[in-house]
């Protein structure tokens, strides 16, 4: 029984929240794939405790077209320095599928 | 117009069946069988055999032919082609009229198709290797209840795979104890757990107390992860009252989403079963039991890419597809080829996948193809290169088995899940650098290292019986 762990749960946030916290660099790359394959990128934030509900408070509007990574890493600080408590994810809108090709958080709330 | 006069006896069916100048119309059903005739026998007399036996033909001439057209109704075999590397059968494509099936019924063209056909003396195997259903008819099927892109709006999944597990021990379980392997499962990460196929209403666990156990499971496990979960409620039952009552108190007991064997259940129940899952807002895990008996023998029965799609016709928002890297049969070109038969809306033909005709879904949703079945950990790069976001990846000892128990397995599959997404989205080759990738992320996941250390040497590499007939031997 020693050499087993106990495995203690805690609050989760769907895609990549099983991963440590996403470095600067590692953020990036995820925006550029969302850009390159042609999604519209969208902020949302939420506090931690609504964060089950579907939907999440919404950053302004989604940036439709938008290429430049730094662009949307600039509108996802602004997001996190409005709310510093709350989830901050993005959100690649696939148009094509009518879905969400792909969404995380970015910032962890508190 | 030209006077028939009605002549007793037996015609050969050439006469009738066989028309090679024939060009099959955009609403005709295509068919493509492989057969292997008895000595003696030549193909266009078989092929037109075939065609006669599943469409209007009977042994000999009747004279009540004469009272309606049978030129427009019968089935007419209008191609011939060899089985490339195999002399002893040959490739036969029917036209069917679109009047001949009723609308909507899986089962009416099924009846005709693999019907007394399959038993006929004159051939000594047969094979349904594909069918064209016309985009007219496919609009009267109502096809998956929901679809990939609703389900993953209903279960807020983006972006990844989604992680299923079956539960097990497969049989013997009291109803707790059933509910405890769940709640650990989804609390330690997956997105969904699973009834067995065998599981549905036994002695030891009946199916009210096991749906009761699960949905507290279910609760449980989303309040402490905040993420949403789903268990497959099998309710495949002796009679299709059963299945809907099952059905019913799964909804009652506001469960996402319940679970159909489509060949053994049959396909008239799997259909109600979609429709009425499609009303009620609940999705439908369609599993494949007896699909071997029917697909692997490669000279005689279905190939699984009809039973493909006629369960996408039938409906069902899942359905396994094997996993071409775990325990279970499947070439990979030919698992590829039925898994865009599933999510894709037009789907061209292609023999390197054996797909034989041109298929255009229209807008009827897509299935999720469900790979389960010896898969761990060390597969995932694999997996997740093969059939990408659009899938559900079941890892059931995989997960069981973990020395820690059911929350750290699912815990080390999640994690090495989204290892290998994200360093896919970077631009990695995810397969070449599987090892690297995992050991990386291993680091933050004692769960992931162990599992890691205990699958390491496990192989599945058996050759495939049914492999694809496209390379000349």
């Amino acid at each position: 029984m020693a050499d087993i762990q106990d495995y203690n749960s805690t609050p989760k946030y769907e895609t990549f929240s099983y991963l440590p916290a996403m470095t600067p660099d590692k953020m990036r790359r995820q925006i550029a794939y969302i850009v390159n394959q042609g999604w519209n990128p969208g902020i949302e934030h939420v506090e931690p405790e609504r964060a089950f509900k579907y939907f999440w408070y919404m950053w302004k509007l989604p940036m439709f077209g938008e290429q430049s990574v730094d662009t949307i890493v600039a509108e996802l600080e602004a997001c996190h320095r409005a709310h510093p408590d709350h989830h901050v994810r993005l959100i690649g809108y696939d148009n094509y599928s009518q879905s969400q090709g792909s969404s995380f958080v970015v910032f962890r709330g508190r | 117009m030209a006077v028939k006069k009605y002549e007793a006896g037996v015609k050969e069916y050439r006469q009738t069946y066989w028309m090679p100048e024939y060009v099959p119309l955009d609403s005709d059903l295509l068919a493509c069988f492989k057969i292997t005739p008895q000595p003696g026998v030549d193909r266009e007399e078989a092929a037109a055999a075939v065609a006669a036996e599943s469409s209007t033909g009977t042994w000999t001439t009747v004279w009540t032919d004469l009272l309606t057209d049978l030129d427009y109704y019968k089935g007419r075999a209008y191609r011939i082609e060899d089985v490339p590397g195999d002399d002893t059968c040959f490739y036969a494509f029917v036209a069917y009229p679109i009047d001949l099936f009723e609308e909507g019924s899986v089962v009416n063209v099924f009846t005709s198709l693999v019907g007394n056909v399959f038993g006929f003396k004159a051939i000594r195997a047969l094979r349904l290797e594909d069918v064209r259903f016309p985009l007219a008819y496919v609009k009267t099927c109502g096809g998956p209840p929901h679809g990939i892109q609703v389900e993953r709006d209903k279960m807020n999944k983006y972006g990844r795979p989604l992680l299923g597990c079956t539960i097990k021990p497969k049989l013997g379980l009291s109803a707790k104890n059933y509910g405890r392997a769940v709640y650990e499962v989804l609390r330690g990460g997956l997105d969904f757990t699973k009834d067995d196929e065998n599981v549905n209403s036994q002695p030891f666990m009946r199916w009210r107390d096991r749906f009761l156990f699960v949905a507290d499971a279910i609760h449980t496990a989303e309040a402490e992860t905040g993420e949403r979960k789903g268990h497959y409620l099998n309710v495949t039952a002796p009679t299709c009252e059963d299945m809907m009552e099952r059905a019913e108190f799964a909804k009652e007991l506001g469960m996402p989403i319940v679970m159909h064997d489509f060949l053994t259940g049959g396909f008239a129940a799997n259909t109600s079963l979609a429709n009425w899952c499609r009303k009620n807002g609940v999705l439908l895990h369609i599993h494949r039991a007896m699909h071997a008996v029917v697909d692997r023998n490669p000279h005689h029965g279905i190939h699984f890419r009809v039973l493909v799609k006629a369960l996408r016709l039938s409906g069902g928002d899942h359905l396994h597809s094997g996993t071409v890297v775990g325990k279970l049969e499947g070439d990979r070109h030919a698992t590829l080829g039925w898994i865009d038969l599933m999510r894709e809306s037009y789907i061209p033909e292609d023999r390197s996948r054996g797909i034989m005709f041109d298929q255009d879904w229209g807008s009827m949703p897509g299935v999720f193809p469900v790979a389960s079945g010896g898969i761990h950990v060390w597969h995932m790069p694999a997996l997740v290169n093969i059939f990408g976001d659009d899938s559900v990846l079941q890892f059931g000892g995989g997960t069981l088995g973990h020395p820690w128990g059911n929350a750290a397995g699912a815990a080390a599959n999640r994690v090495a899940l989204e290892a290998c997404v994200m360093a896919r989205n970077e631009g990695r080759e995810i397969e070449r650098e599987g090892k690297e990738i995992l050991t990386d992320a291993a680091k933050d996941s004692p769960e992931l290292k162990i599992a890691m250390e205990t699958w390491k040497e496990i192989k599945f590499e058996f050759d495939t019986v049914d492999k694809l007939d496209v390379v000349n031997r």
